[in-house]
């Protein structure tokens, strides 16, 4: 049999009906919800008398608009609103809800791995792009518009045409010091943020076989800052050793013979995949973006670009553009940036090991006069085991802020806000303009990078405080 | 859905490649639990000033663009997050087509199930209706979905390419759930067949 990708196998085990001429039928494993993308969804199912398929295939949690300083005081009436319906809909249609008191709650990216809920050779959807993040693990995880939330509700099902396949191949190590964010970073600064349009990419080479669960999920959910529709990982002993007794998997000898299948699953040797990148991951540096999207970025050693470098009448615009956003002069070295807040959190870096990364950088220092520095942990377990460690502390005695989990000012879609004008380091994913807050100015960085920055009050290479305390 | 058959309407040329979703659609506008009603809010951020006033400089508050029902753009249009809240607020405004050299996946997709057009061509075809539009006020284009053809005056005149099915349910306004749930036997028979290792349904050979 000539060797198959494991976008191939999943493919294949998931397709419902094809026919000549049109996309594949293709069932959804696992669907997660939340409260912004699924309450237009449920109201189209109501208008027309359905129900939800497989409630129990589906799961809910509550993240972009929980307030993350009392999760008791939810100020925002429309916010509150839209959870409200969201526990309203669950129950109606007998889905499981981990709300905003619940010990599960957080975000969905982060609890559907910690759950077990996101499992190798998984399809797996949400409204909301960041579902990429799930194919860490080797499931096909894509974020869909409401419309196919209320389809896969009612059906289970996507019509689908098969994506093209990309390899993204990581050779060589990445150096001490610099984290899964800056690999991230780095291939979308080399290739662009249309790079991934059309394709589902899969990582693979040394660099990326050498990653944790965590670290990978933060190179996943970055693949749609590519563009991509998905981004995977084959599974392998990493992969199971995480997932080997979490609450959603199978135990025992049940374990052992799922286990062998998700291995079986990884791509073949020799499969061909329709493009092919690749990057070197020892020469990646810490990164820091200076634009108005992911691609727009240097190592913190650089500087900030010249338009006129560029060769594009449009890029040169382009580029003028997003400094006169973000308040930079050209050539300005990246270590100069002065910084007004950090934010720690986000579906990208709000891990127990992001969280560890950056309080060892904290540890004993005192955030720069000035730096409105907070944590947002991914989830309440997250949080719990953090604060078992004692990671709390470190971040309070330093001067930052210690807070609920959510999705906090990533998005700002709660009170967590950037004002206008005002640059944060931020170890989110998206830099857009107004992202973090209308007029908002943010670099997205590692969680050590941002930790640094807190602590110095600009970008720094944080190698030199690693330096310092080996 | 409105069937989209044929649309003639004046074009907005929005001069911006990677225009995200967080512009078409900013996220303080995602807490509403309705379908409808985002017109007002679509580029709310280079809409208005911070005093709720509208920026006479952005090309959407231009007179003869307030009736605007086809958007010229440039390349990786409506990229970033997922929400069909652009496309509510694009079609809410007006817009029944958006043309570009390439759009996200997501967002491409999302147009579909509310019955906007989006047409991908060349780069140097966008480049010639850029031209165009700066040219005569008011221009025009007449896309037809059955032909996939744009016209436009001055000589302008292509094909576009659309995925059949896509174009099929576009022309019918075909209710996509509906057409699925007729196939609801094939979905019954493979759940029947396919097991998916999740808590709520416990391997057979667990016990």
């Amino acid at each position: 049999m000539a060797p198959k990708t494991i976008i191939d196998k999943i493919w294949e085990q998931h397709k419902v009906h094809g026919e000549e001429g049109k996309p594949d039928l293709i069932y959804i494993d696992l669907h997660l919800i939340h409260e912004v993308t699924s309450p237009q969804a449920f109201e189209g199912l109501r208008l027309n008398g359905r129900k939800v398929r497989r409630p129990d295939l589906t799961y809910a949690t509550m993240d972009h608009n929980v307030p993350t300083a009392d999760k008791n005081k939810i100020n925002d009436k429309i916010a509150h609103k839209q959870m409200a319906t969201l526990e309203k809909n669950c129950q109606e249609f007998g889905i499981e809800l981990a709300d905003i008191h619940h010990p599960d709650q957080g975000i969905v990216h982060v609890i559907g791995p910690e759950l077990g809920l996101t499992q190798p050779g998984k399809t797996i959807v949400c409204g909301d792009s960041h579902t990429s993040t799930h194919g860490a693990f080797g499931a096909l995880a894509f974020g869909i518009g409401t419309s196919e939330v209320e389809h896969v509700l009612a059906t289970q099902t996507l019509w689908q045409s098969k994506p093209k396949t990309m390899e993204v191949k990581v050779n060589g190590k990445l150096a001490p010091g610099v984290a899964a964010k800056d690999l991230i970073l780095a291939v979308i600064e080399k290739f662009g943020i249309g790079v991934g349009t059309g394709y589902v990419m899969e990582y693979t080479g040394e660099a990326i076989r050498s990653l944790s669960m965590e670290e990978r999920m933060t190179v996943c959910n970055m693949s749609i800052e590519a563009g991509a529709k998905a981004g995977l990982i084959s599974p392998d002993d990493v992969t199971i050793s995480y997932l080997k007794g979490r609450r959603h998997v199978p135990s025992g000898e049940a374990f052992d013979q799922v286990a062998a299948r998700w291995q079986s699953l990884a791509s073949d040797e020799g499969a061909s995949y329709d493009k092919t990148i690749e990057i070197d991951a020892s020469e990646i540096e810490p990164q820091v973006t200076w634009g108005t999207n992911p691609s727009m970025g240097s190592s913190i050693n650089g500087n900030v670009p010249y338009p006129d470098q560029f060769e594009s009448q449009s890029e040169r615009e382009s580029i003028q553009r997003a400094l006169d956003y973000m308040g930079l002069e050209p050539g300005t070295p990246i270590n100069e940036i002065e910084v007004d807040y950090v934010f720690i959190g986000s579906c990208t870096n709000s891990r127990l090991s992001d969280l560890r990364a950056a309080a060892e950088i904290v540890k004993g220092k005192t955030v720069h006069s000035g730096v409105t520095a907070i944590v947002v942990p991914g989830s309440q377990t997250v949080k719990l085991l953090a604060e078992q460690e004692g990671l709390n502390t470190i971040f309070i005695n330093a001067g930052f802020e210690w807070r609920e989990s959510g999705c906090s000012m990533c998005l700002a879609m709660n009170e967590d806000i950037v004002p206008p004008g005002k640059r944060c380091a931020s170890t989110s994913n998206r830099n857009f303009e107004g992202r973090q807050g209308n007029g908002s100015r943010t670099h997205l960085v590692s969680p050590a990078m941002a930790a640094g920055a807190a602590i110095e009050g600009k970008f720094t290479d944080v190698r030199n405080f690693q330096a310092a305390l080996a | 859905m409105k069937p989209f058959i044929a649309h003639e309407g004046i074009v907005v040329p929005l001069d911006r490649p990677n225009v995200d979703t967080d512009a078409i659609l900013p996220k303080q506008f995602l807490k509403r639990v309705e379908k409808k009603g985002y017109g007002k809010y679509l580029f709310f951020d280079w809409r208005y000033h911070d005093n709720q006033e509208e920026n006479p400089e952005f090309i959407l508050n231009k007179h003869v663009y307030k009736k605007a029902s086809i958007l010229l753009t440039r390349k990786n249009f409506g990229s970033g997050s997922s929400r069909e809240h652009a496309p509510w607020a694009l079609k809410d405004f007006g817009f029944r087509v958006i043309i570009a050299p390439s759009f996200a996946d997501i967002f491409y997709n999302n147009c579909f199930k509310n019955g906007i057009l989006p047409i991908v061509i060349s780069e140097t075809l966008v480049s010639d209706l850029f031209e165009n539009v700066n040219r005569v006020e008011g221009y025009t284009l007449r896309v037809d979905l059955d032909s996939q053809t744009i016209e436009g005056k001055h000589g302008f005149h292509t094909r576009f390419e659309v995925d059949s099915f896509r174009k099929e349910m576009l022309l019918n306004g075909r209710d996509e759930i509906s057409m699925t749930l007729q196939e609801e036997e094939l979905i019954e028979k493979f759940e029947g067949k396919h097991n998916v290792y999740f808590q709520f349904d416990v391997p057979e050979n667990k016990n």
